[in-house]
């Protein structure tokens, strides 16, 4: 029942942004049926087609996980584009670099690309939680340094500079590839981590002190201070799993997608998690869903505009107009509370 | 039969999940203070919110001088004559008491603000009503007390004749409320009409003509004061015979001193020293009471001594063991307990369940939790079910928010888990602020048992008839320092009301 109070507006949204894509669609001049038919189609239509919204899906999970624990804990991330760099490269690092056993290779690597991303969170946490340094401003910033560090470290002249037809690193060695899980199609062993990984932070969130702590800093930092939780080490231990998460995120691509670094590969897969750990409503399962609708929407789009049938710029609004329908009320209802717990915390009943 | 300024009909106003007023009959004369009086949650502020267009109501009608009247918003309440002054006020702490007053209400000459008018008005006012306060004077340096008569001097030079006092005497001391009242009785005596919402009986006796009580939101009648005593108000809140105050037996303490506060300095939060050098003891089997109007440092005393604030000199020890300036875990690990003065702000986290919540600072005992990465979430259930038990917590589920609450339940829910604890100091801020007179008692009875049990309670409250109830020591606190410190029954209100206002120069 709770289940459907929290999805129910989800789901109403998302039509309601449906219907005034085909508005839009209509004023525009193209056709509402033949546009939708082939969004259906080209994210839902066959194996391939599923398989294709899925790839696409599973970096979005990371990092719509990576957006909202750091939610969770009342803070911001905006820079997991830049985390998913970080992971990229050093999961794709491990992966060139070393000689392990098929198991245990891949783990390796995406414990690296963790850990780059986590350095990346730990940054800008570490400068919040002792500095004030707002981390709305700071994780951005990062982001672009990491995207522009990593184009240059596979650029000519870099030290990584792996092919001599593209920026890119040379391929990691097969062990430690992520297997692929339908022949001929880019989907690998990435999703079933994603998977894996969304119930984990669930886990730790509802399930685990650690949890109760990053969640009571969020939702109120005075009462957590009195119950005992160091409101400033969880800030920190937020977004550094936060950057964590997102480099797991990379280290899946360069495992499952592309089998090696390539610069400037993602599509924006960090911005869509801000989007999707919004319309999960910081759910960590909720996140899943959310990640392939994302994901429906990027292949559909792209389905959309190889048939000619529109623009993908159109595609990309009916895409900006879920996400604003599903986001717009969260992000009005964060800021009325915002603005209510200084005004009126005080009529009482 | 005096004329009649407000009639408010069958008034029915619903909340999500609560009917805060079902159905209440309400009339208002010109001359009158009518007491408006009810537990917590009876429905008073919401009734009165509806009168001044805050809230529409769902069924009922409101006549004004005799005409049906919609009022839809302040606005139209304000023009039509009604002035509300809310508990928390609101005023621009910037701006001088004049410009509070032209906020929104300005007259003007062209463009300009029409000071000479407004300052003639408003000094005329002060004088009719007795509102001492310098209209030059910036908010922000007002006491409470001066910040109140703002409120009622702009209710006043926006027109008021009908005017909504919530709770007016909750942030004053003695002396203050006794020049509320002369400013009330001059109100009335100009044939202005007044509203007086409060749970004090004896104020409501005081000052009021008519009394009207209100029970889950409803009217359980409207007598007049002199046909009234505290005991038949009483009953008529809670519907039962209360006992509504509490005595402390006498039970001798051993001289085992508990915590020992020496020197202690603290700064606020804008970093002007708050705290300025107080020491006291608390013994074993006693109540220490701290007396002071609000702002004198107690906040920053008490968050000095909780580990909340960081102490800029002396020291704290809770028994044989120095713990300046550490952790609240640390300190209940050694004892201590803290009843923070904020429900919502410190006490709860809202959102949380009522599960959660009790176990808040106890999260990662072993017996709630294995290590970080697991809770013993039967454990925390069963736990949360014998506090909610035991301390007769009403709650909805135990995973029900603690935002679904009423107040007096978050309060009951927080001393359960800190109680419970079987603390050997506990450090209390208006533990009773805004509970009714159920609640309140709840509350002393259980500092009374925890006293006979041996433990030493550090009470800080506003309320002066508390603390002189509860203390077996009163310590007055004013402006950062400890003035005075009197054994239970040497001193009587009026003398501890100056020294609250005044500091050490009150006495001579």
């Amino acid at each position: 029942m709770r289940w459907i109070r929290e999805t129910g507006p989800v789901v109403g949204a998302i039509t309601l942004a449906l219907g005034v894509g085909a508005i839009v669609t209509a004023l525009t001049g193209y056709s509402v049926p033949q546009v939708f038919r082939h969004l259906a189609v080209g994210a839902f239509g066959d194996w391939y087609r599923l398989a294709q919204t899925l790839t696409q899906a599973t970096p979005i999970i990371f990092t719509s996980l990576s957006f909202l624990i750091a939610f969770r804990a009342g803070l911001f991330n905006i820079g997991a584009e830049g985390q998913l760099y970080m992971g990229a490269f050093f999961a794709a690092w491990a992966g060139f670099s070393f000689q392990l056993p098929p198991v245990l290779h891949p783990i390796v690597c995406l414990l690296f690309g963790a850990a780059a991303g986590a350095v990346w969170g730990f940054i800008p946490g570490w400068l919040r939680a002792k500095r004030g340094a707002n981390e709305f401003v700071t994780t951005m910033m990062l982001s672009y340094v990491a995207i522009n560090f990593t184009s240059w470290l596979v650029a000519p002249g870099g030290p990584f500079h792996g092919t001599a037809w593209a920026n890119q690193t040379v391929r990691i060695a097969t062990s430690a590839q992520f297997p692929r899980l339908l022949r001929g199609a880019q989907l690998s062993w990435g999703l079933i981590v994603g998977v894996l990984v969304a119930f984990l932070v669930w886990y730790l969130l509802f399930r685990t002190p650690r949890g109760y702590e990053l969640r009571a800093v969020g939702q109120n930092p005075l009462a957590a201070e009195y119950g005992g939780i160091n409101v400033t080490r969880n800030m920190i231990l937020a977004l550094t799993l936060a950057g964590a998460l997102a480099g797991m995120g990379g280290a899946a691509e360069t495992l499952g997608t592309h089998r090696r670094f390539i610069e400037l590969f993602s599509p924006g897969y960090g911005w869509d998690g801000i989007a999707g750990g919004l319309i999960a409503r910081a759910h960590p399962l909720g996140a899943i869903l959310a990640a392939v609708m994302m994901g429906a929407l990027r292949a559909g789009g792209q389905a959309v505009d190889r048939a000619g049938v529109a623009p993908a710029d159109l595609a990309a609004v009916i895409q900006g107009l879920v996400i604003l329908f599903v986001v717009a009320p969260e992000l009005i209802r964060y800021f009325r509370r915002l603005v209510r717990r200084k005004k009126l915390g005080d009529i009482e009943l | 039969m005096p004329a009649e300024a407000v009639r408010m009909e069958g008034i029915v106003k619903r909340f999500p999940g609560v009917v805060a007023n079902a159905g209440i009959d309400f009339s208002l004369h010109w001359g009158e203070v009518h007491g408006l009086l009810g537990e917590n949650g009876a429905g008073k502020t919401v009734l009165m919110s509806i009168l001044y267009g805050l809230y529409q109501p769902n069924q009922g009608r409101i006549f004004f001088r005799g005409k049906e009247t919609k009022i839809r918003s302040p606005h139209v309440a304000i023009q039509l004559g009604i002035g509300m002054v809310h508990q928390h006020f609101m005023l621009v702490p910037r701006l001088t008491v004049l410009e509070n007053m032209a906020v929104g209400w300005e007259p003007r000459i062209g463009p300009l603000l029409d000071r000479r008018a407004m300052r003639r008005r408003i000094e005329s006012l002060i004088s009719d009503y007795g509102l001492e306060v310098d209209p030059d004077a910036r908010v922000e340096e007002l006491s409470v007390g001066e910040q109140q008569r703002v409120e009622i001097l702009k209710a006043l030079y926006r027109g008021a004749e009908v005017l909504i006092l919530d709770e007016p005497t909750a942030v004053l001391v003695e002396q203050e409320v006794e020049a509320l009242f002369s400013t009330v009785r001059a109100l009335k005596e100009q044939g202005k009409a007044v509203v007086f919402i409060t749970h004090k009986l004896h104020e409501a006796l005081e000052i009021c003509d008519r009394i009207t009580v209100l029970r889950r939101g409803k009217n359980v009648g409207t007598l007049p004061a002199s046909e009234a005593t505290e005991e038949r108000l009483a009953e008529m809140m809670v519907g039962r015979e209360v006992v509504f105050t509490v005595t402390p037996e006498p039970v001798s303490s051993q001289g085992q001193v508990l915590l020992s506060v020496e020197g202690l300095q603290a700064r606020d939060d804008r970093g002007v020293p708050a705290v300025r050098g107080v020491s006291f003891e608390v013994y074993d089997h006693e109540i220490l009471g701290i007396a002071g109007v609000q702002g004198n440092g107690q906040k920053e005393l008490v968050e000095a001594i909780a580990g909340l604030r960081q102490p800029t000199g002396g020291r704290v020890r809770v028994g044989e063991r120095e713990l300046t300036g550490q952790s609240p875990s640390k300190l209940a690990a050694q004892g201590l307990v803290h009843i923070p003065e904020d429900r919502h702000l410190r006490g709860l986290i809202l959102t949380f369940s009522v599960e959660e919540n009790a176990v808040l600072g106890r999260h990662r005992q072993p017996r709630f939790a294995v290590g970080p990465w697991a809770q013993r979430r039967r454990a925390i259930r069963i736990y949360a079910q014998e506090l909610v038990e035991r301390f007769s917590v009403s709650v909805p589920s135990l995973s029900a928010p603690v935002r679904t609450l009423s107040g007096g339940n978050q309060q009951r829910l927080i001393l359960a888990r800190e109680l419970s604890r079987d603390p050997q100091v506990i450090v209390a801020v208006q533990p009773t602020r805004g509970l009714d007179v159920g609640g309140m008692e709840f509350v002393w009875e259980q500092f009374l048992e925890a006293r006979r049990n041996g433990a030493g309670i550090l009470l800080v409250s506003m309320d002066l008839d508390e603390v002189m109830m509860l203390a077996d020591r009163i310590a007055v606190m004013y402006q950062g320092e400890i003035v005075a410190v009197v054994r239970r029954g040497e001193a009587t209100k009026r003398e501890l009301g100056l020294l609250m206002l005044r500091g050490k120069g009150a006495v001579d």
